[in-house]
């Protein structure tokens, strides 16, 4: 049940000795300062601005971005650690991370250096937070059918529409915001992204939902009435949003992914440490091989989920062709490995596995989100089995 | 302001510690980490450098197996300016006063306004080397300080009694040996973690060391180690869990019904 591929053998397989560094220096943080946090966080769900603060106070949020901006330039594999380390004791404080990714992988992607130098610093340093608006009411896996407008006036854009479901898109000072800026163009060629400062007028979250899990993660209603975005907002080019998007989630569904091991990770220790300790008929449940099979399976379920996307993080950051196709089968493996790892926690643990004074509740219902957002399972497997029916021969 | 720091590295109390044949802990192959009480030293020494007007630096001062380096990047991750460590397979089985005359001849090397030391380690417990080693150099020692605050060329400092604590205060250069009530030890944040890779760690052996012609290591312990074994097994643990009242209530039945209390 370690956790490391520390001993695996051949390059390209063997974390750094940095990238064990900062995985370790972040686990002890997550461990000592976030693990107790995370019920309360849950309980309130109200978004844990001290775990925020944490993050950046030791450059975790800086991860995703480039030194010469003030961020800390870890490659996506060690970025994944992070998410892992943290959602292993709090789903909801290693979605902040992630989140921060996410939101800004468009400028990361496409942006000019005067963005970068605009934005980066104040998102490295963890002062600003980043949120994604893709998705709408009626557009979900199909992100195409957006209906939210941009429409050119003098040096502006003027933005018009709702976004739904926008992880922290209540609490982030900046909003990626993909809309329609040219309604008569081909369905892939019609969108852009545009840079949103929270304040902006027309520019409101008027509600978040109630949510089963990642309660801590406010998820928002977010609304554009009239609201006026200078050109030099735009990410990219005009019609590029669509591509700069899916590209976007190529290489954020790994954080996504990161974000199922380190749940599963958690439930299985939690699990493991109960069979141990917990005895019945005179002995600790582990010693039932009916409970030693299950949790075998668990670690090995989050093993490989592990290891496939440590793999994945190395190809897309290589620049494989196929990174989408790694990106969707790591996101839909790692996904499905923290549903059924938790619940099998929740099994183990039995009556006390069903109540808040043991964390697996908790994280069976934030494994289930990973099924979900960032493309649902159901959309991984058309990604995956896309790229296998287009292959060459 | 300049600070030296000596720091221990310790056996990691959460790994699993072997004994070789001669009864001793095998460190070389025994995961280390800083001992916990030095941290706090570390922690102090940073702040006071952090405040100086006119900056300073931090020297970590470590007499360790040759895999000491690993376990000083994580004080130099914390913010230390560089590391020190002296190491020689003839200072394995060194007893206190080899350690002490080892720790006073590296410090004669290195240039300081005060020397923090933690107040004990987690292994050998002695809590006696701070002392030594200001002795050693005829440096004033100020011990369980819950303050130090340096200023003109003096340092002064809150050391705990027993009902309070005296104010004392000493010319620099000056040894103070550090307590928990300074602070808690800072955890490394991401960038301090990577500054610490291209941190310099100056390795010395016995052989680059002033000693002034004593003999240390050892050949020469002043102690025996005469024998050694493994702590019985704890019995059987019971967790007492509810809310804080009741626990509590039950905790107290639990010692009157032993007469413990």
């Amino acid at each position: 049940m370690t956790e490391a591929s520390d001993a695996t053998a051949g390059p390209g397989y063997r974390l750094s000795e940095d990238q064990l560094m900062l995985r370790d220096a972040i686990k002890v943080l997550a461990d000592e300062r976030i693990a107790p946090r995370a019920a309360e966080i849950d309980r309130t769900a109200e978004f844990p601005w001290d775990v925020k603060e944490l993050l950046a106070g030791h450059d975790i949020l800086g991860l995703p971005f480039p030194l010469e901006y003030g961020g800390v330039g870890g490659d996506l594999l060690t970025l994944c650690l992070a998410i892992e380390a943290i959602s292993r004791v709090c789903a909801s404080s290693g979605l902040i991370l992630a989140v921060q990714e996410l939101g800004a992988l468009p400028l990361l992607l496409a942006g000019s250096d005067d963005q970068k130098q605009r934005w980066f610093p104040d998102l490295a340093s963890g002062r600003h937070l980043i949120a994604f608006a893709l998705t709408e009411a009626e557009a979900g896996s199909d992100a195409a059918a957006i209906r939210t407008r941009a429409v050119r006036d003098g040096s502006d854009y003027v933005i018009d529409g709702a976004k739904r479901f926008i992880s922290q898109g209540d609490v982030a000072d900046l909003v990626t915001v993909f809309a329609v800026t040219d309604p008569d163009a081909a369905r892939h060629r019609n969108l852009s992204c545009f840079i949103v400062e929270k304040g902006t007028p027309g520019f409101s979250a008027p509600r978040v939902e109630h949510k089963m899990g990642i309660r801590g993660s406010t998820t928002a209603e977010l609304v554009f009435e009239g609201v006026r975005v200078p050109a030099d907002h735009l990410v990219g080019a005009e019609g590029d949003g669509f591509s700069l998007a899916m590209r976007t989630l190529d290489r954020s569904r790994p954080g996504i992914a990161a974000q199922a091991v380190g749940i599963a990770q958690g439930a299985l220790e939690v699990a493991a440490a109960y069979a141990r300790q917990r005895r019945q008929f005179g002995r600790p449940i582990g010693e039932f091989q009916l409970v030693a099979g299950m949790l075998a399976d668990m670690d090995a379920a989050t093993e490989s989920a592990r290891q496939l996307l440590y793999k994945a993080c190395t190809e897309i950051e290589a620049g494989a062709p196929d990174a989408g196709r790694w990106s969707a089968m790591c996101k839909l493996v790692a996904g499905d490995a923290a549903m059924r790892v938790t619940t099998d926690a929740v099994q183990v643990l039995g009556g006390y596995g069903y109540i808040d004074e043991f964390p697996v509740e908790r994280m069976m219902r934030d494994a289930k989100i990973t099924q979900l957002y960032e493309g649902t399972q159901q959309i991984q497997r058309l990604v995956v089995a896309r790229a296998l029916l287009d292959g060459r021969d | 302001m300049r600070i030296v720091v000596l720091a221990k590295p310790v056996p990691d109390a959460t790994g699993q510690e072997r004994l070789g044949p001669d009864g001793r802990l095998d460190r070389t192959t025994t995961a280390a980490v800083v001992n916990g009480n030095d941290e706090y030293a570390l922690e102090a020494a940073l702040k006071l450098v952090e405040a100086s007007p006119d900056g300073g630096e931090v020297t970590i001062l470590a007499m360790a197996p040759a895999n000491g380096p690993e376990t000083l990047r994580k004080a130099l991750a914390m913010g230390a300016t560089r590391g020190v460590l002296v190491t020689d397979p003839a200072l394995a089985g060194s007893c206190v006063v080899s350690t002490v005359r080892v720790l006073a001849a590296a410090l004669r090397g290195l240039t300081y306004d005060l020397v923090l030391a933690g107040a004990d380690t987690s292994d050998g417990g002695g809590g006696v080397v701070g002392a030594g080693v200001a002795a050693l150099l005829g440096l004033p020692y100020l011990s369980y300080a819950a303050r130090v605050e340096p200023a003109d060329g003096r340092v002064r400092v809150h050391r705990i009694t027993a009902t309070g604590y005296d104010i004392v205060d000493a010319p620099l250069p000056a040894l103070v040996v550090a307590t928990q009530a300074l602070g808690e030890p800072r955890y490394p944040s991401l960038k301090g973690i990577m500054a610490a890779r291209s941190k310099e760690i100056v390795t010395q052996s016995v052989a680059d060391l002033d000693l002034g012609g004593a003999e240390v290591g050892g050949a020469v312990a002043s102690t025996r180690l005469v024998d050694s074994h493994p702590p019985a097994a704890r019995a059987a643990t019971r967790v007492v869990r509810g809310p804080a009242v009741e626990a509590a209530r039950e905790v107290v039945g639990f010692l009157v019904e032993r007469r413990l209390i």
